[in-house]
Formats: structure tokens, C-alpha cells, sequence
């Protein structure tokens, strides 16, 4: 998929928010959706389980409308988290020009985010995508839990950010730093089209 | 009752714009010449567009080229009054030939004649009597007569028998002067760009300009401040240029995605500008060094994005690859470089065709020989007239004798002193010699004719530094040859590159030689080879003999100098045979084998011969000495007949 197309003057941007399961993407995803006009999202599409956990994928349509002449569209995803869903996630990266992980500020949760993490990479790298290459986005989530079970942001970033990409903490269900890391993400994907290089 | 003209109203303040141009020459020439050019004038225009102003612009006008001129300027509610007073008291007569005598009548809002068939009837009557006695009438209305209601028809066809001009919007560049004039009319001045703003939008007329000026003026005059393009918009209620597309609706949402929305319109705006600004600054760059730019501005219209900076790379390697081709080829044609071809980077492969095309014609014109040495040339009395202007020559080729034209008799060594002269010319520095045979010229060309390649042919003597051509007689009846041969006669001349040529005879003795080509031949030295002297003979016999290896026997020598031969030619063709012979019969050349081979062998003695006159009759029934034989014989009336007695 093609990031710009001049001919048919769209900008289409695919970002995937990724992370282990419960770490709240689908949230993210919610967040936003409740944010944005009705005339401007599409349907959302999300496939829950009984238990609300994201089955398939959700997918929601952003239409940002004419931006510079080109009609520019968002196509926000979420993955499913759970490890036994690999082809599923492998296949909504697929074409992806940016990638938000969202990780799990607890404590307990360190390891997942790390597999999660690790698992991304592998994923892109079957998509023949270096992950150095993609533009990353980190959200620590859950930022609203008490203390004592969360590690801080700086402790995140020591633990998980090795590529020191842009980091925000969050509390999706409240919508703190939903819109930030959303901005972010966008930021790199058209920074990365104004440096020529195309997108994947 | 007529209002005066407005002082204010003239032409040179009405500001000329496309859409009035006609309107106001058409006044113009009708307040120089009054009733004689358009009569009557009907001008039109929507309101505020400048009407009035160009009616008493004619008044003006008019008044100031002639004073003693009448002029009444009034509009149609003021004409009917006046009419409608007269005729209630009792001097509609009057009234009458007041407006006849008029010389320069203007009446403005002539629509209003609608549904008032006296005035209408009134209006015809007068018009008919200003045109008549030849007064001028103008008139104005907000639109053209056919579509003013109700109009009589005599009237519209009289109106429109003069000249119907219409006024439109004046565009945005007239906009902008009306308002620099009007402001500074007004002692106003304003930031740079708000009055280009103001003008910007589009009001329906002037008037609402004015109106929109005189609120800025206002404004300013009120917060003591320069306002500034911004401002101005809001002043005048504008919708600002930021507030188009995006920040509209995100005006319904004031939330975070609308903050979102702008931050991501501001990263697209810069991601899409930068590219295109790219692209921008490649165009004007190659544009301003002349080259065609119509690969990349068609980028600008459309085109995958991913390529933009690979196009632009590419466009600048081919940039890059044209500029070579010109260097190239200015070298080698500097007439061809300033193609355009080799400025238009979307058609590399013409210009590479054109280089090639250049680059073959390069191939330098023929050289002259190296066979004829100059110090292989033997000087005598005969020549050296010619040979000290060869050597002029090469001291300061295209300064002293040019042309130089050798003439002598066929075998007297002029292509010998031609090629000679030539191989010194070339040892120069960036010499190019041309040298050859007229007839190979003729060939070149015409094979250049058909080839379609008369340019490199062109191209390629003209680069000549030295054009040297043998025989020059043979141009005679070629008449495209020596068209070209003028033209480069006279480029290289100009040039001071140096021109010879060797001919049979003097130049005005040759047939077939246009006039101007012979005249030019005559116009610079004509140095003449004779027939060589016994000392030129014995001095080629003896570099002759050395170059066969032949011993230098005087008796030889005295010999074959005293033989009377004409030209250098002929005695290299007598050497040539005595060598010969020689070695056919294994002897040494001697003066004795020299004369049995040029006069032949000593009558063979008869032991029973025939008796015969005394004359030896060969065996082969000729006379073996060709030299005593008489061959050209005088003819019958020349000879002398002496008579026997």
C-alpha cells in the first residue's frame, strides 16, 4: 500500500497499535473513535470476544479530509494481543507505515511487553521490514494505576525503549495520552514521506 | 437644469484596465474629434464600474482641447425635468433649441427612458438634430439599448448606429492600482499587501472598493496603528486564508482532534510543500539556465511521490549529459551548439543525434599531402614570385595575400607550392587545412546533398583555419559549388583565414566563373609559375637523379636541361623513362642511353636497302625521332609558300 498516491491525491496512513494482550490498544482505538466526528470515522470494525478481548482485528477509518490538496485518510488497527494470534497480527502489519506499542505499565507485565516487543520485529522482519525502518511510537498505558504496581515511565523506557523512539505515558481509558501518541505517530509517518524515502 | 462636471472625473484619473480599454479610447477619440467619430456613443457598464466618470472625462477632455466648445452634461431624471418645466411653462421650443445647440451632449442613465414614450420620442428628435448638425451625444446606461424595456425601436437602432462599448469588472491587477491611486488620493498608505488583499476580493464594482478602502482608511485613522493584511480581512469581514478547508469543521469539534486535525495538517502541508518545493526550486533553477523544465513541472501537476527526488536526479544527470553534448559540439560547430536541442533534457536522444551528427561532419576536411614538401620545391625565376608569396603567406597566413591565387600551365608545380604551402600552414597551432582538388569538392557537396547533411559539409570547412583548393577552374558550370564557395569564401575572409588557390590561367581568363567569385579570386594576389628555366630544369634534374640513385654525370645533365622541355612535369616523366630503360637493358644511365631512348637508336645500317629520297623510313614506317617530327602544323592560309622558279 501506498502512502501518497499524486495521482488519485490521497494520503493514506496505516498504523498499527500493537502490544500485548490487555494492554489496551482496542482502547486507544475507542478513545479516539468517541473523539472523532461523526462525519469524519467510519464504521468501526472490531471483532470481540464474549470477554471484549479483540478476536481479529479493530479497524477504524479516519477521514481527515483535504489536507494541501490531498484527501487524507487515517486507518487506525489494532492487533490481537494474545500470542496464539500471530497470523492475525502478522497479517494486519502487513503494509503498516507506522506502528504504535502500546505496552503495559505494570510491573508484572514487564515480559510481555518484551515478547510482544520482540515479536513485532520478527513479524516485520517476515514482511521483509526492518523494524529500524518503521516508524515506532511507544505508549505506556495504565499510567493511572496505583503507583506500587507500575513502573514509571523512565523505568519503561530503560526496560523497553532501546531505540529511544518518542515515548508517551497513557491512560487510554481516560483518553490521556491517546491523542499524543496519535500525533506522534503521524508525525513520523508524514516525516518520513516529506524525506522522499517511499513508504513500504 | 445640468450638474456640472466633477472635476475629479477625468481621464487621467480613471485607471485603464482591460475591461474598460475600448470604453475609454472610444471616449477619447470622441472628445477630440466631436461628432465626427462615434455619434452617438453608447457606453454601458454595471453600476459603480465608472460610467459617469468616463462621461465627464469627455466633457473634460473635450472642453480642454476646444474652450469655446458647448458641453452639457446631465442625466436622463434631469433632462425630463427640465423638459417637463419647459413644457409647463409654455417653452418646450426653447428647450428644444437649447439642447440642439449643445456641441458635446452626455447624458447619463439613459435607462430610465423606460415606459416614457415622450421622452423617448423627445430623445430621438434631438438625437436626430445633434447628428445632423453634427453635435456629439454620448450616452450611459447600466445595460445595452436593446435591453433597456420598452425602448422605441428607431432609438435603438439609432444608438446602436453609432458605437455600443461596454465597461466590465476591472480584473485584479487594475483593482490594486485603483486602490493605490485612490489611497494616495486620500493620503493614506498602507502596509505592503493590504491593499492587494483588499483587492483580492472580488466586489461586483469600483463603488464597493471604495467603500471597502474607506473602511480601512477609517479604521487605520481610528487605532492610530498600520494595519496589516490580517487585519484587513477581518475589517472587511474576509474569510481568512488559514480558516479555508480544515479549521472549518473543526470548529464543531473543539476537542482533541481538532487539535490533532491542525497538528496533522501543519506535518502534511510541510510534507507535501517540501517535495513540491523541491521540485519548485529545481524547475527555476533549470529554467533560468534555459533548459526545458516540462518533465518536472508535469511532476508538480501529478506523479508518484516516491520518484520525486529519483526524477529530479535524473533530470539533472540528463541536464548534465546536454551540457557535455554542447561543450562538445561547440568545439567542433559552434553554430550547432546554440540548438535548442541540446536545451531540452526530455529529448536526450535528438540530441544525441545531433551530437553524433556534429561529431561526424567533425571529421576534419581533406589535409594536404604530405608528398609535396615545401623544401622538396625547387626555386628558379621562374617561380619565385610564387614561392616568396607562399612564404609571406605562411609567415602571417590570412594577413598579407588573401587569396593568393597560383596560376601557371599544367605540370609547372602549382599543387606541389599548394600542398606545400598547406603542410606548413597545418604545422601551426590549431591549424585545420583544407586542401584539395576543386573536383573533390564539387563531389563532397554533392554528396552532402544528398546525404541531406549540407550543414556539417558547411560546418565542417568553416572551420577551416586554411582552405586551400587545387585547380579551381574545374568550379566552371557548377553553380551550387561556387554559391558555397562564395558564402565561405567571404566567412573565412572575414575570419583572416587564408584562402588559396591554384588555376591554368588568370582568374578573369576563366570560363565559367561567376563574376563575384572571379572578382574575389582577382582581389588578392595572383602569383604566376612560367615554364621552368634551363637553371630550374637542371636543378629538378639533379634532385631528380638523386632521388633514383643515378650517378650525376655532367654530360647527362647538360643533356636532358638542354631538352626543351616545358614543365617539371614532363621532365619528371622523361627522367623516369631514361631510368627506366636503363634498367631494362641493365646499363648505367648515361647521356648516350638518355638520347637512344628520347631520340632512338641510330638508323640501322641498310646493307641492301632500297634507295630512297634520303630520309630513313623506319622499319615501323615513322620517323623514330619524335622531336624531329613537325606535329603541329600551321594551317593551309599561314603557310608560306615559297614558289620555285
Amino acid at each position: 500500500m501506498s502512502l501518497v498516491n499524486f495521482t488519485t491525491r490521497e494520503i493514506t496512513c496505516k498504523i498499527v497499535y500493537y502490544g500485548p494482550g490487555r494492554s489496551g490498544k482496542t482502547t486507544n482505538l475507542h478513545y479516539v473513535y468517541g473523539r472523532v466526528p461523526e462525519t469524519r470515522r467510519g464504521r468501526m470494525v472490531s471483532l470481540a470476544t464474549q470477554t471484549d478481548r479483540t478476536l481479529f482485528f479493530d479497524f477504524l477509518p479516519i477521514d481527515l479530509g483535504q489536507i494541501s490538496g490531498f484527501s487524507t485518510r487515517f486507518q487506525l488497527y489494532t492487533v490481537p494481543g494474545q500470542v496464539y494470534y500471530n497470523a492475525t497480527r502478522r497479517l494486519v502489519l502487513q503494509g503498516a507505515d507506522g506502528v504504535v506499542f502500546v505496552g503495559d505499565s505494570q510491573a508484572r507485565q514487564l515480559d510481555e511487553n518484551i515478547e510482544s516487543l520482540q515479536n513485532l520485529q520478527s513479524n516485520l522482519l517476515e514482511h521483509g521490514v526492518d523494524v529500524r525502518a518503521m516508524p515506532l511510537i511507544m505508549q505506556y498505558n495504565k499510567q493511572d494505576l496505583p503507583p506500587e504496581l507500575i513502573l514509571t515511565h523512565a523505568e519503561l523506557d530503560d526496560a523497553l525503549n532501546f531505540r529511544s523512539v518518542p515515548s508517551f505515558p497513557a491512560d487510554a481509558l481516560h483518553g490521556k495520552g491517546v491523542f499524543e501518541t496519535l500525533k506522534a505517530i503521524s508525525e513520523l509517518v508524514l516525516r518520513k514521506l516529506s524525506a522522499g524515502s517511499p513508504a513500504a | 437644469m445640468t450638474s456640472a462636471l466633477n472635476p475629479r472625473f477625468s481621464f487621467e484619473t480613471f485607471v485603464v484596465g482591460a475591461a474598460n480599454r475600448l470604453a475609454v479610447t472610444a471616449g477619447r477619440t470622441v472628445a477630440e474629434n466631436p461628432g465626427s467619430a462615434y455619434n452617438p456613443l453608447f457606453i454601458y457598464s454595471g453600476s459603480g464600474l465608472g460610467k459617469t466618470h468616463v462621461l465627464m472625462a469627455i466633457g473634460h477632455a473635450a472642453k480642454t482641447i476646444a474652450s469655446q466648445l458647448n458641453i452639457e452634461y446631465l442625466t436622463l431624471d434631469e433632462y425630463v425635468e427640465a423638459f417637463h418645466a419647459a413644457i409647463a411653462a409654455g417653452q418646450g421650443d426653447a428647450f428644444r433649441r437649447r439642447f440642439q445647440n449643445v456641441d458635446v451632449l452626455l447624458v447619463d442613465d439613459v435607462q430610465f427612458l423606460t415606459n416614457r414614450k415622450e421622452m423617448q420620442a423627445e430623445l430621438l428628435r434631438l438625437t436626430e438634430a445633434l447628428q445632423q448638425s453634427g453635435h456629439q451625444i454620448v450616452l450611459a446606461s447600466d445595460r445595452p439599448p436593446a435591453e433597456i424595456a420598452d425602448l422605441d425601436e428607431r432609438l435603438i437602432s439609432r444608438f446602436s448606429g453609432g458605437l455600443v462599448v461596454d465597461m466590465g469588472i476591472p480584473d485584479y491587477e487594475t483593482r490594486v492600482v485603483i486602490l493605490r491611486r485612490k489611497a494616495e488620493e486620500r493620503g493614506s498608505s498602507f502596509q505592503p499587501g493590504v491593499l492587494e488583499t483588499v483587492a483580492k476580493v472580488e466586489y461586483p464594482n469600483v463603488r464597493e472598493l471604495m467603500g471597502a478602502l474607506n473602511r480601512l482608511i477609517a479604521f487605520q485613522a481610528v487605532n492610530d496603528t498600520p494595519i496589516n493584511a490580517e487585519a484587513a480581512r477581518k475589517v472587511l469581514g474576509v474569510p481568512t486564508a488559514a480558516s479555508s478547508t480544515a479549521a472549518a469543521p473543526a470548529a464543531a469539534s473543539p476537542d482533541e482532534f481538532s487539535q490533532f486535525l491542525t497538528d496533522v495538517t501543519v506535518t502534511v502541508g510541510k510534507a507535501v510543500e517540501a517535495w513540491r518545493a523541491r521540485v519548485a526550486e529545481a524547475v527555476l533553477r533549470w529554467e533560468g539556465e534555459g533548459y526545458r523544465t516540462g518533465r518536472l513541472e508535469k511532476l508538480l501537476d501529478q506523479e508518484t511521490p516516491a520518484s520525486v527526488d529519483e526524477a529530479i536526479a535524473a533530470y539533472v544527470q540528463d541536464v548534465e549529459r546536454l551540457k557535455a553534448l554542447e561543450a562538445e559540439v561547440a568545439v567542433l560547430d559552434p553554430q550547432a551548439a546554440g540548438e535548442r536541442v541540446f536545451r531540452d533534457p526530455d529529448h536526450m536522444d535528438e540530441a544525441e543525434a545531433a551530437a553524433a551528427k556534429v561529431r561526424d561532419g567533425a571529421a576534419p576536411p581533406p589535409a594536404p599531402s604530405g608528398a609535396f614538401p615545401l623544401d622538396s620545391y625547387v626555386a628558379g625565376p621562374s617561380n619565385d614570385v610564387a614561392l616568396k608569396a607562399a612564404r609571406d603567406v605562411i609567415g602571417k597566413p590570412g594577413k598579407k595575400y588573401n587569396p593568393l591565387v597560383i596560376v601557371g600551365r599544367s605540370g609547372l608545380g602549382k599543387t606541389h607550392l599548394l600542398n606545400a604551402i598547406g603542410l606548413e600552414l597545418a604545422k601551426k597551432k590549431n591549424a585545420v587545412v583544407a586542401c584539395l582538388s576543386t573536383q573533390q569538392f564539387v563531389d563532397e557537396l554533392i554528396a552532402a546533398i544528398d546525404g541531406n547533411r549540407v550543414d556539417w559539409w558547411r560546418a565542417r570547412y568553416r572551420r577551416a583555419t586554411a582552405l586551400l583548393l587545387d585547380d579551381i577552374h574545374l568550379l566552371a558550370g557548377k553553380e551550387r559549388t561556387q554559391e558555397e564557395l562564395f558564402n565561405l569564401f567571404n566567412q573565412l575572409v572575414d575570419a583572416d583565414r587564408q584562402l588559396i588557390f591554384t588555376a591554368p590561367a588568370h582568374p578573369n581568363t576563366l570560363e565559367g566563373l561567376e563574376e563575384r567569385i572571379v572578382s574575389r579570386l582577382e582581389g588578392g594576389l595572383v602569383a604566376e609559375i612560367v615554364e621552368p628555366d634551363k637553371e630550374l630544369r637542371r636543378s629538378v634534374l639533379e634532385r631528380l637523379l638523386t632521388q633514383q640513385h643515378v650517378p650525376m654525370e655532367p654530360a647527362l645533365l647538360d643533356y636532358l636541361a638542354d631538352r626543351p622541355i616545358d614543365s617539371v612535369r614532363s621532365l619528371t616523366g622523361v627522367v623516369q623513362r631514361v631510368v627506366e630503360a636503363a634498367a631494362a637493358q641493365d646499363v648505367p644511365v648515361t647521356a648516350g642511353l638518355a638520347r637512344e631512348v628520347l631520340e632512338g637508336a641510330p638508323p640501322p645500317r641498310r646493307t641492301a636497302g632500297l634507295r630512297t629520297s634520303g630520309i630513313v623510313v623506319s622499319s615501323a614506317g615513322g620517323v623514330r625521332s619524335r622531336e624531329k617530327m613537325v606535329w603541329d602544323w600551321p594551317t593551309a592560309g599561314d603557310r608560306v609558300i615559297e614558289d620555285l622558279r
